[in-house]
């Protein structure tokens, strides 16, 4: 069964269209990695299934555990089950580790959440969430609340990205025990190693999805850069 | 009820506790209108305090040497919904003495209430001064609030202000707080403040930083919502060598609130620098929805974000 169905999805801003006709399925407890260069609309994709304002797709319908929720606000979906990692993460002043980890959790407690992204709880829980943490520092830490919060669907975008990169260790064991505890991923990446850890992946170029199957296939079709410069020509092409 | 139980009710109310006024083992002053209800001095600290025609005025000395391990509690109040009320207060710290005061100012029934404090603080050579002022105005708005604090700081001391009201109302609230501070001195000031309904803010803080390798950052943290507005003024000078000064507003508007922050910078020094940063908005798009995402409702998401940044 589909958790997560976005069919032919249209989007544009400032004049310039950035997903045409994308659609993409993901399976309930999988983890689905999507690839793509920069400017394809990854991010934007995210931030469209979050329900981030000013991502309202202009056509098509996003259906969330079969439910529609193109008109659903970013609290209402993740009421639903949904949650999202963001590339750069947000920065909080006054707000502690240990009570940003308890907002609507459900699963795992904040030391144990800690502990799975490689951070020691007694270092951390009475820290705030603010610009005292590194780069690193954050991303691990909104990888622990996607943890205690236990989505059905969780959004990871780029977890892999920025100065102080998580090691691929702690990416693998985020998503494992995600997948554990019966959540699925859509993994937005651009490392082949992450990739390889996802049950299915997806090429996004152009706009839309070029091509979805074994991740090691797609990994390799996107490091040969069939599509890094063709801006969606050759990839929307039937020969790939 | 008499007003002091009065007083020690808002105090409680307030987050205080009154069984600290009991202890053998800690200084205070509690002055309830325009008299002196209790003050306790210790070895080596002087509290004085003086009824006079519009208020009272208060001498604290902190002998040379002298560290206090126990906070100095000063809780002055109005209890009645009319009054006024002006308080002198003097503040020595001698050489290489330390103390933390802890200023509880309560006017829970105010609806037309004016406070008045003057205050003229001197730290010594290697001494250091923590102040913490908390405020609770009662949920009327009716009361004028005006601070003034003229502090001065001796080579290598230390002074740290931390001024909160974020329970109730603000009424109109006007700081003015002047530091001066020798070489190698440091002033932290922090002013955290919750406005609403008809509420004025004004905060005015300048730190003068006149001794070589002095160090001052001025930190303010404001809310505002309906239809209260906010002015805040930060100026910092550096004059000396190696001086290194920070002014830092942040200030979140709701409803039909207004916020204005003035950050002014002067540096007279080649080898000072001065910096600051202001930012002045509604919540961040980011922080809300990253909250958000975490299944809070909008407005609960402000309330976590507004309640983080006042501390």
């Amino acid at each position: 069964m589909d958790v997560l169905e976005l069919c032919d999805i249209y989007y544009a801003a400032t004049g310039r269209e950035i997903l045409a006709g994308l659609s993409l399925s993901i399976r309930a407890g999988e983890v689905h990695a999507l690839l793509g260069t920069n400017g394809t609309g990854k991010s934007t994709l995210a931030s469209m299934i979050m329900g981030c304002h000013g991502y309202q797709p202009a056509s098509g319908e996003i259906f969330f555990d079969g439910t529609l929720i193109n008109n659903l606000k970013i609290h209402e979906r993740a009421r639903l089950g949904l949650c999202m990692a963001w590339q750069e993460p947000a920065r909080f002043e006054g707000l502690r580790v240990r009570d940003y980890l308890k907002l609507g959790a459900v699963a795992e407690e904040p030391e144990s959440a800690l502990q799975l992204v490689g951070l020691e709880p007694f270092r951390y829980l009475d820290r705030m969430v603010d610009r005292s943490l590194s780069g690193g520092e954050r991303k691990r830490i909104e990888l622990a609340s996607v943890l205690a919060l236990r989505p059905k669907l969780a959004i990871l975008d780029e977890p892999d990205s920025g100065i102080d990169m998580l090691s691929t260790d702690d990416i693998i064991r985020v998503l494992d025990r995600l997948r554990s505890g019966g959540s699925a991923v859509l993994l937005i990446t651009h490392r082949d190693e992450i990739c390889a850890a996802a049950d299915r992946a997806s090429q996004i170029c152009g706009g839309r999805i070029v091509s979805t199957g074994r991740p090691d296939e797609i990994a390799a079709a996107f490091k040969n850069r069939k599509c890094i410069s063709c801006d969606g020509e050759v990839c929307n092409d039937d020969r790939i | 009820m008499t007003e002091y139980d009065e007083l020690m009710t808002a105090l409680g109310a307030a987050g205080g506790d009154r069984a600290i006024l009991d202890d053998p083992a800690t200084a205070h002053i509690v002055v309830v209108g325009k008299q002196v209800v209790s003050s306790r001095s210790l070895p080596g600290l002087e509290v004085e305090a003086d009824s006079t025609e519009d208020g009272v005025r208060v001498k604290i000395r902190l002998r040379e040497g002298i560290q206090l391990a126990l906070p100095v509690h000063t809780c002055f109040g109005v209890v009645h919904r009319e009054g006024e009320q002006q308080i002198k207060i003097e503040v020595v710290l001698e050489r290489n003495s330390s103390a933390r005061f802890i200023a509880h100012c309560l006017f829970p029934n105010a609806e037309r209430v004016r406070h008045v404090m003057d205050a003229a603080i001197e730290i010594g050579a290697g001494a250091s001064m923590w102040y913490q002022e908390r405020h609770f105005h009662g949920p009327h708005g009716g009361i004028e609030v005006i601070p003034r604090a003229a502090v001065r700081i001796g080579k290598g001391g230390r002074y740290t202000s931390d001024f909160t009201l974020t329970d109730g109302r603000v009424g109109s609230l006007d700081i003015d707080y002047d530091v001066e501070a020798d070489e190698d001195a440091v002033v932290e000031l922090t002013a955290r403040v919750f406005g609403h309904g008809s509420d004025e803010i004004r905060i005015r803080e300048r730190v003068v930083l006149d001794g070589e390798n002095s160090r001052g950052i001025i930190k303010t943290r404001i809310a505002v919502e309906d239809d209260a507005m906010a002015e805040v003024t930060g100026i910092t000078e550096g004059n000396a060598a190696g001086a290194r000064g920070h002014v830092d507003c942040m200030e979140i508007i709701r409803d039909r609130a207004v916020a204005k922050a003035i950050p002014i910078v002067s540096v007279t020094h080649p080898q000072a620098k001065v910096t600051h940063e202001a930012a002045i908005g509604s919540v961040d798009k980011h922080q809300l929805e990253t909250l958000m995402a975490h299944g809070l409702a909008p407005e609960e998401a402000v309330d976590v974000i507004v309640k983080g940044m006042l501390g």
